[in-house]
């Protein structure tokens, strides 16, 4: 199988409410420069473009399309979207270069959450015959899951605000985060409710922003990049859309994807499939618990670093901050952090939908 | 630093959904202030009912009611409700798991006080309503009971309920009004051209990479990618590359057919827009046409021949 490895990586500043428009032109096309100034490549290198981003966002049906001003699209591009985070696109991109269709692929993602009421917005992800119509917002949701793990006593409101201490410690060390000023779980639990038992500091707070990843096959790679990050591992998978028919305080499909994600590898070197050996985890979480369960889905011990950009509790660019966190990922191995790295992005309510990506130094 | 230019951007529309099969037999049920669920392979009742068995892929061939009472699974406070939400005032969210059940609805409560594992039973919504929202929220039993309909039979909780699953429901669609408010904002470009509008002025901008120029313009060129920055003011004059003759009525058409719409080009720009001719008949209207605009308050409302020769064909083949 064709070897593919990430070569380039760039995210915006992710803002509270960014200039630009919900097109997400402003914020691309900073982050393409960087990419290409970091490769060498130029636009016209690029043999597939994906994009991820939603026009609910915008409230405009086939906003997306307007991304594309930041691309250039004469000569004629070849050029996919999906309606999810840009991780998705880059799972695409990867199946591209896998089929030999194209050499060199760039992946983004972009969302103005700012000019949407977000947790509302979100409502309409649900089933629309027995949920949407009740509306039931993003935040409240993540309230219920929360309150069945301190019930069950899978975690308490100090491990969810320590989450989010040692988030902004880590954020703070991040020029491009929203959020970087540090705060102690002591004042940070010293704050009201929000949605109860969701305190500010649970949720990720609500930004505009963008993502790049370039990924190269084959030969093109050490052209490219002098210590890439190689793919080894990229699944995804679904749980069911009844949220009252799933565990809440499980996630199969993170578990199902990581274990995939973590076998290939694993079989070739010889040794049982799991994360181990993984230094380095950017994992998509926009509360607190859910980096919790994340953590526990996915076997990661507690030598494994957890989020050193911050994470989307310092900054949720929806539909980028997945792709941001296999960015994150692939950028610990690129600058010689971690010999191996996961990037986790999910989808939908409640992590309904988990992506996993593994990455290598050395092939 | 020029001022953003943003507007609010409301959208609402009645979304309308066939139920299919299972779904409308779980609505009419609700219509009927009866709540059915499904009955997978491995024997758990599921409510909402499933469309398909999450393990077999089967529909289900059997329904079963189960009571409109329950117990609190997990719950969280909602202390500023939201649009469209099923109450006006504070109240939780629970997940509940109604007796006879083996997986949970989600819903309002309506309570100040809500703990994991409380008993709740549901209230019907007084008048019509329509799918879910048939159960206007849950709150405590110790509230007095919302008046069954009389008759009401019980009977029947618990016990598998045979329907055919081809039976044709009297079910209308279920309608679905959506309201979304955004704050939508112009990129510089598109609030340079707004604004120029306004003050009567036409300004494009030119790329610095291939140096052609648009109007209207977004800001970047979108054939090379390149933030543009040289502003251009364009004349209101300009030719027509094509156009068609409208000749079909639509509700909400402001002109009466036949109309024309055309792709104007504006002397000096390097791309059309479209826009409307008015001020001859339509069938004087043709490739070549010289127009100029006809402004109004805020804008161009329409464009009228300009009383020259015809633009020469090559001057805008370039263009089509």
């Amino acid at each position: 199988m064709t070897n593919i490895a990430v070569v380039g990586f760039a995210a915006s500043p992710v803002e509270r409410r960014s200039a630009g428009t919900t097109s997400g032109v402003e914020m691309l096309v900073p982050i393409f420069g960087e990419v290409f100034a970091q490769t060498g490549l130029g636009r016209n290198d690029i043999g597939f473009w994906c994009s991820g981003s939603s026009d609910y966002l915008a409230g405009r049906a086939f906003s997306f399309v307007q991304a594309v001003d930041a691309i250039g699209a004469v000569p004629p591009i070849m050029e996919s979207h999906v309606e999810m985070d840009g991780a998705w696109a880059l799972y695409e991109a990867w199946v591209k270069l896998l089929t030999g269709e194209a050499e060199i692929a760039l992946a983004y993602g972009f969302g103005k959450s700012s000019g949407a009421e977000l947790r509302r917005v979100l409502a309409l992800q649900l089933d629309p015959y027995v949920l949407a119509p009740l509306w039931p917002d993003a935040v409240s949701l993540a309230a219920l899951q929360a309150r069945a793990g301190l019930d069950a006593g899978l975690w308490s409101e100090e491990d969810m605000a320590y989450v989010a201490e040692r988030s902004r410690a880590s954020g703070a060390g991040n020029p491009r985060a929203q959020l970087r000023a540090k705060a102690s779980t002591a004042e940070l639990l010293a704050r009201p409710y929000v949605a109860e038992p969701l305190r500010a500091h649970d949720c990720a707070p609500v930004g505009d922003g963008a993502a790049v990843v370039i990924l190269a096959a084959g030969d093109r790679v050490r052209e490219l990049c002098e210590r890439p990050a190689w793919i080894t591992g990229f699944e995804h998978r679904i749980d069911s859309a009844a949220l009252g028919a799933r565990d809440l305080l499980t996630v199969p499909s993170a578990a199902a994807a990581g274990r995939a994600a973590a076998a290939g590898r694993a079989a070739a070197a010889g040794r049982a499939a799991g994360v181990s050996g993984i230094d380095v985890a950017e994992l998509h979480a926009p509360f607190t618990h859910q980096e919790l369960l994340l953590r526990s889905a996915l076997g990661l011990g507690g030598d494994v670093t957890v989020n050193p950009s911050g994470g989307a509790l310092c900054g949720n660019p929806m539909f980028a901050a997945g792709l941001a966190r296999i960015g994150y990922a692939a950028r610990a191995v690129m600058d010689g952090t971690a010999d191996r790295a996961l990037g986790h992005a999910t989808s939908g309510p409640l992590l309904q939908q988990n992506l996993v990506c593994v990455m290598e130094a050395g092939s | 630093m020029t001022e953003l230019l943003q507007a609010p951007l409301d959208i609402g529309f009645d979304y309308t959904r066939s139920p299919g099969p299972v779904l409308s037999r779980f609505l009419t049920g609700l219509r009927e202030r009866r709540i059915l669920g499904a009955r997978a392979a491995d024997g758990r009742v599921h409510v909402p009912p499933f469309e398909y068995d999450p393990v077999t892929s089967a529909p289900p061939d059997s329904f079963v009611e189960v009571a409109p009472e329950g117990t609190v699974v997990t719950w969280c406070r909602v202390p500023a409700p939201l649009e469209g939400q099923p109450l006006d005032h504070p109240f939780a969210w629970a997940l509940i798991r109604l007796d006879g059940a083996d997986t949970c609805l989600l819903h309002a409560v309506d309570a100040d006080d809500v703990t994991t594992g409380m008993r709740v039973r549901a209230r019907w919504a007084r008048g019509p309503a329509n799918g879910i929202r048939a159960i206007e929220c849950f709150e405590p039993p110790s509230k007095p009971p919302s008046k069954p309909p009389s008759g009401e039979d019980r009977s029947s909780i618990g016990t598998a309920i045979a329907v055919p699953i081809d039976e044709r429901s009297s079910d209308p669609i279920l309608v679905t009004p959506i309201n979304l408010h955004y704050v939508h904002t112009a990129s510089p470009g598109e609030a340079a051209y707004l604004r120029g509008l306004a003050e009567g002025r036409l300004l494009g901008q030119r790329c610095p990479a291939c140096g052609k120029v648009y109007i209207p313009t977004r800001g970047t060129c979108p054939a090379d990618g390149v933030p543009m920055a040289e502003q251009v003011e364009l004349p209101d004059v300009g030719t027509v590359t094509t156009f068609c003759v409208v000749n079909v009525p639509y509700p909400g058409q402001k002109l009466t057919p036949p109309y024309v719409a055309a792709a104007v080009l504006l002397d000096g720009a390097d791309i059309a827009f479209q826009h409307l001719i008015t001020g001859c008949d339509v069938s004087e209207v043709r490739m070549g046409l010289r127009v100029k605009a006809h402004w109004k308050q805020s804008g161009i409302d329409y464009f009228e021949p300009a009383g020259e020769p015809d633009a020469p064909y090559e001057s805008y083949a370039g263009q089509l």
